[in-house]
């Protein structure tokens, strides 16, 4: 390679305990994966399609629209059953005015930021980290908020502030390194702490007018810790199905079999596809981990959603030595969405990625205007990288 | 005015596509360095722009020229890995494989190289000992010769213990003009072996993934197989190896340069489960991922089984497949038949390819 794969200032051993043996992580994806079960999956869900009726559903998390788009799920629906990508890509959802907060503590005289790789390239209103990392901030790539603490230990003369992002799925790992960093007495250590919860969110757009869903394709991983009760209220006040599915794509088909086969019979329930990894009643230490560190906002921003009460999480005061908030006055401007961007209805499902005035033109992954387009998992950037393709096109392309 | 539809909206983003690149950035970032959009913006916009010639303009991999009664292949790289020894090699016999593979691939013998050191204050001897004693056994396995040089120190902290620019020259010796804008409808691209083995090797050997294999890098030079290939099709259209970028990023050249389309069958591309295990718990694509011992080459479609047979009858080549097609519609991009039985865009990569969070 010509190139470093990672930049160059990414952290050496992070991961406490041995290292993990790769050639078995494929042993149970392929059947996940097979061609001919995609087939007869896809048959029953034409099967389920009552003859002139329209479904729409919305996949909330940003892990299922990229698999949707890698592995063209879409190509195998039938045209009445319409995907509807929602807000739950962690990234999508930070406002420019929490990056440009990020950049100012990152700017502060010997301050290491650490972010996940995803945030890189988020813009902010003055530019991304990318672009500040440029004009000489330090700011490094982390893989786990634990590398950002370890770097601190080793920087003793730096203070070291984690940008952290994320549902409830990555909300545990930033409590145990606060909890971690408390028992060790470190204290160049800190979070900028942009944690968000799914369930207001979700409230959010249940509200919303222009709502056009039939049933919801429920976040694999932030169940994993939530558990499935507290979606209980969409099914039974809502009238709406949901049933929280994993990552593969036959994953992705069979929670659109059930959520077919729930409006078939006339049900709305919560339903579990994903009973190999979530337990209905979720992984209770890792929520009490949340719950010791940190607690609810007021209220915070949304990319494209507006302000949302109860939506985020904050540190406790008890652990306000790790509050990055508290340890600088940051400038917390708020930070207008610029006006060409439709992320926010992107994000709400209202319009489809290239029904954006934007979309592909202005707006594209090497230049997002949106965060939208940034992310791998962000709706726009699936659809341009992967999907921005009609299927006839493809067809043709396929005949050769 | 009534809303665009999808399809219009597609053609649009198409022809935006094909605008000239731009840089509006103030800065360079690790993106220009990626090998992906924003480098080939850099490379048109600003080099291309500053030093246009018809010799640079086609953007081969290597410049082809005549001197006298022959013509010469002539390539410059420049090798940063870190780190700097890793499984399967080290930073010295990746500098000479990657210049002699520029050159190879343009169907030239590969005969001189240049070898520039940048070093930093306090590098230890015995570990450049190490990268020239493997640039030397590299050199000899070619068939080529290191016969200038230059070596620069700079002080400490001003460079990450060493640098190696390589340039080469090759001299073309069978009538072949191998050309990125050279396929056609109905070609085959083919690869040479299994993708992605450096480039995982090299994120692994960095230790901070907690992740352990038995990969090695696929670092070698690719000579001989580049003349099997021209002997089992003397009309091959286009050679490259897939260096920085990966499969992904020749493709999109090749169907770009060509303005053809590129359609590989997802099924067919040959992964180690190594490679695909490490590269889904990373989140990032193989085909995304450096190889520095393999090539995609574009052969007419009645010649892609004698050229695979060929190349499976030499040790390198055991793991070569045929893995898509050359299509007419829609020019300049490249589509993947996805194993699950859909298909997907595959696109230049934009930035790093950084793994996802979630």
């Amino acid at each position: 390679m010509r190139d470093r794969p990672a930049p160059p200032d990414a952290p050496t051993p992070a991961t406490e305990g041995g290292p993990v043996a790769v050639t078995s992580a494929m042993r149970f994806v392929d059947e996940f994966r097979d061609r001919d079960t995609a087939r007869a999956v896809a048959a029953r869900i034409a099967e389920l399609c009552e003859p002139g009726r329209r479904y729409g559903f919305m996949e909330i998390c940003g892990g299922h629209t990229h698999t949707i788009y890698k592995h063209g799920i879409e190509d195998l629906l039938p045209e009445a059953v319409d995907l509807v990508h929602g807000p739950g890509c962690p990234v999508c959802v930070i406002p420019m005015g929490r990056v440009d907060d990020a950049i100012w503590i990152a700017e502060q005289e010997g301050v290491i930021l650490t972010s996940f790789g995803d945030l890189l390239r988020v813009p902010g209103s003055r530019g991304s980290f990318l672009e500040a990392k440029a004009r000489g901030c330090d700011i490094r790539m982390v893989y786990s908020p634990l590398d950002s603490l370890r770097i601190a230990r080793e920087n003793p003369d730096r203070r070291v502030v984690f940008m952290a992002i994320g549902f409830e799925t990555t909300a545990p790992s930033t409590a145990v390194t606060v909890l971690r960093a408390a028992a060790e007495g470190i204290s160049n250590f800190s979070v900028l702490c942009n944690h968000v919860s799914i369930i207001p969110a979700l409230r959010a757009i249940l509200a919303a007018s222009d709502l056009r869903v039939d049933g919801f394709i429920g976040p694999g991983h932030v169940s994993t810790v939530i558990g499935c009760e507290p979606y209980r209220f969409i099914a039974e006040r809502h009238g709406r199905p949901f049933v929280v599915a994993g990552f593969e794509p036959l994953d992705i088909l069979q929670s659109i079999q059930m959520l077919l086969l729930q409006l078939h019979e006339g049900r709305s329930e919560v339903e579990n596809q994903y009973t190999r990894v979530v337990s209905w009643e979720g992984n209770r230490k890792a929520v009490r981990a949340i719950e010791e560190v940190m607690e609810p906002r007021a209220t915070f921003e949304w990319r494209g959603l507006g302000w949302i009460p109860d939506s985020a999480l904050q540190l406790r005061k008890e652990y306000a030595a790790f509050d990055a908030e508290r340890a600088w006055e940051v400038p917390a401007a708020r930070v207008a969405d610029p006006r060409a961007c439709q992320c926010g209805e992107v994000l709400r499902g209202v319009i489809k990625p290239w029904q954006c005035r934007v979309f592909g033109t202005a707006c594209t992954p090497e230049a997002p205007i949106g965060t939208c387009m940034v992310s791998s998992e962000g709706a726009c950037a699936a659809y341009y990288n992967f999907g921005r393709f009609s299927r006839p096109r493809a067809a043709a392309a396929r005949r050769g | 005015m009534s809303e665009p539809t999808e399809r219009e909206v597609l053609e649009r983003v198409d022809r935006v596509r094909r605008r000239r690149p731009r840089v509006t950035d103030e800065r360079i970032t690790l993106s220009h360095g990626s090998g992906g959009k924003a480098t080939h913006a850099l490379v048109e916009a600003l080099f291309v722009e500053a030093f246009r010639n018809p010799i640079l303009e086609p953007l081969e991999d290597q410049a082809v020229f005549e001197v006298g009664q022959a013509r010469l292949a002539f390539t410059t790289d420049s090798f940063v890995v870190s780190p700097l020894f890793f499984p399967g090699g080290d930073i010295g016999d990746l500098a000479v494989n990657g210049t002699v593979n520029d050159l190879a691939v343009s169907g030239a013998r590969p005969l001189y190289l240049s070898a520039g050191l940048i070093l930093e204050e306090g590098f230890p001897v015995a570990d450049l000992r190490r990268i020239v004693a493997s640039m030397a056994a590299a050199a000899e396995r070619a068939g080529v010769q290191v016969v200038t040089g230059d070596t620069k120190v700079v002080e400490r902290g001003k460079a990450d213990s060493c640098f190696i620019n390589t340039a080469g020259i090759g001299v073309l010796e069978r009538d072949v003009r191998l050309s990125v804008s050279a396929a056609c409808p109905g070609d085959a691209v083919i690869v040479s072996g299994p993708v992605g083995d450096h480039g995982i090797t090299i994120m692994l050997a960095r230790g901070e993934l907690g992740i352990s294999s038995d990969l090695r890098s696929d670092t070698a030079p690719l000579t001989d197989l580049v003349g099997l290939v021209l002997e089992a099709a003397p009309q091959t259209r286009f050679i490259r190896d897939a260096t920085r970028g990966g499969v992904a990023t020749i493709c999109n050249e090749l169907a770009q340069a060509s303005q053809v389309a590129v359609v590989l069958d997802e099924r067919a591309i040959p992964v180690r489960p190594e490679v695909r295990g490490a590269a889904e718990i990373l989140g990032i694509d193989p085909l995304y991922v450096a190889c520095e011992g393999r090539f995609v080459a574009a052969v007419p479609g009645e010649r892609a089984e004698a050229v695979v047979a060929a190349l499976r009858g030499h040790p390198q080549g055991q793991g070569a497949a045929v893995i898509g097609h050359v299509a007419a519609e829609p020019p300049g991009l490249v589509l993947v038949d996805t194993a699950f039985g859909g298909t997907r865009i595959l696109d230049m990569l934009v930035g790093d390819p950084l793994p996802r969070i979630c």
